[in-house]
């Protein structure tokens, strides 16, 4: 089970993220879950200062900008 | 189907709406008629004059910003352990690369704030984003003239180091405090893509900033300015040049395929000679072509054209929106809209304390409702209908850091009592430059 996080404020660019993160792991047919962060303080706990950022399982993966599925597939494999 | 408050009471109060205004608008009135005639007059000046020359040149400078230049290079000079003259520095000039759209600024100033260098850089940060980002400076130094875009620039930099000196002394107690206890865990910084050597790079965004001055180089009186003019009637033959330059450093230092370059060049330069009075052609299909070729070059390339589209599709419409409502409102300069130019006289003519406050606060407070760029538009209506060019000054600087988005945030982090502190002194500041702009060269 692959468990994505969406780290940002909810803007277009956020959700574009979640949607290559999707896209991705169905690609590769993971089972996976995509849930969101947009509380800044908890985002900023983590230490990201650009959103959006893209965690799997728990780690910071990206920031500041939106990966396509390609580079989300590398991350996974 | 039982009638839903939520989904339907919103349609019902739309169609209300919508009946109301059709009941009421003076459509007859000749004010009314006026000020539409305006907002579409105004709108056809800035698709004639603004966009194919500055705007779209801007944006795809600004999207290149985002691919070529390491964003998190200079994030890291404002980490905790900074040398405090040195983030302030940064903080305050930074914006020219990293603020184009507010959804990285303001994460950014909460980490800057809790885990980087603290309050003062990251109110500074804040501050001058909005004012010199690209896109900013390039449009207000275009629109409202090459003088009021550079004191926009310099005010809003030295300010901003100003501001967030202030903030941190008011607060330095707090922030001995906060030092040490809450720093846990590391940044994490956006790690750099590409790297092209630092000479490529330079003289690429020299070459399109080059393009970018001169083909927009403004006419002088010849017996003026003799350097000015002589600049000016070369203008083009230097923008050639310039943009020559951009296609040879794509070909060979940013690997782009040659071809497809030269195939660009090629159309380019058959525009250019088969309609030498119309330059927006040429530079149109250089814009076009440039796009075409950045989308098709896997890496680098792609993503520059994404970024820039990015932008294009998060600023166009609201630009186009600002100017609409700019024209209806205030009309052009010497045409009124439908607000009486003596109105705005009386309030922001000449360059009184009164004048420069009533810009600095009321204006700040309009300003929260308004996009990032729209501020040019409608402070060019003001300045049409009469607004003195302190006050306008007095508005650029304290109206795009006052915006709704950017005070929310300031709020959530820093609470009501410091945000209070930081829009008086921002107010109080841009009153007094405004003032003195007003003054020297009013």
């Amino acid at each position: 089970m692959v468990d994505f996080k969406i780290l940002g404020s909810g803007c277009a660019k956020c959700l574009k993220l979640a949607a290559n993160a999707e896209t991705a792991a169905k690609e590769l047919g993971l089972p996976y879950t995509v849930g969101k962060i947009t509380d800044q303080d908890q985002i900023i706990d983590v230490g990201v200062m650009m959103t959006p950022a893209l965690m799997i399982d728990g780690k910071v993966k990206s920031s500041g900008k939106v990966l396509t599925p390609e580079q989300i597939k590398a991350l996974l494999t | 189907m039982p009638f839903d408050w939520k989904s339907d009471g919103r349609t019902l109060l739309l169609l209300t709406a919508a009946f109301i205004a059709a009941l009421s608008i003076p459509f007859g009135a000749p004010r009314f008629e006026g000020s539409l005639h305006e907002a579409f007059a105004l709108m056809q000046w800035y698709a004639r004059e603004h966009v194919v020359l500055c705007l779209l040149p801007a944006l795809l400078i600004a999207g290149a910003i985002g691919v070529f230049i390491g964003q998190g290079s200079v994030i890291r000079l404002l980490g905790a352990g900074a040398n405090k003259v040195v983030a302030y520095g940064i903080a305050s000039v930074s914006g020219t690369i990293i603020a184009v759209c507010s959804c990285t600024v303001l994460p950014l100033f909460g980490g800057l704030y809790k885990r980087g260098a603290g309050l003062g850089p990251a109110i500074a940060f804040l501050y001058s984003g909005p004012a010199i980002n690209i896109l900013a400076i390039v449009l207000t130094a275009k629109v409202l003239g090459f003088e009021l875009g550079a004191a926009r620039a310099i005010g809003a930099v030295s300010f901003s180091v100003i501001i967030g000196l202030a903030m941190a002394f008011l607060y330095r107690h707090e922030e001995q405090d906060r030092n040490g206890s809450s720093m846990v865990g590391e940044m994490v910084l956006p790690e750099d893509d590409y790297s092209f050597p630092t000479g490529v790079v330079v003289a690429l965004f020299a070459l399109m900033i080059a393009f970018l001055v001169f083909a927009n180089w403004a006419p002088a009186d010849p017996k003026d300015n003799t350097l000015w003019h002589v600049l000016f009637t070369w203008k083009w033959s230097l923008a050639s040049l310039s943009a020559a330059g951009v296609a040879l450093v794509l070909a060979l230092g940013l690997g782009f395929v040659w071809w497809r370059v030269a195939l660009v060049a090629a159309t380019v330069t058959t525009l250019a000679i088969a309609l030498p009075d119309q330059p927006q052609a040429a530079v149109a299909g250089g814009v076009v072509g440039l796009c075409v070729v950045a989308a098709l070059q896997p890496g680098a390339g792609q993503e520059w054209f994404e970024q820039t589209w990015g932008f294009a599709k998060l600023i166009l419409p609201l630009l186009l929106l600002g100017v609409l409502a700019a024209g209806f409102l205030l009309g052009r300069s010497g045409h009124e809209g439908l607000i009486p130019s003596a109105w705005v006289a009386a309030a922001v003519g000449g360059n009184s304390l009164a004048s420069n406050a009533f810009a600095a606060g009321a204006g700040a407070g309009a300003f929260m409702y308004f996009a990032t760029l729209t501020e040019i538009p409608i402070i060019q209506a003001l300045l049409g209908a009469g607004m003195g060019k302190g006050p306008a000054l007095a508005l650029l600087l304290a109206g795009p850091a006052l915006s709704l988005p950017n005070m929310l945030v300031i709020r959530g982090f820093l609470g009501t009592e410091k945000t209070v502190v930081y829009v008086s002194l921002v107010i109080v500041m841009a009153t007094v430059t405004g003032m003195i702009y007003g003054t020297y060269w009013g």
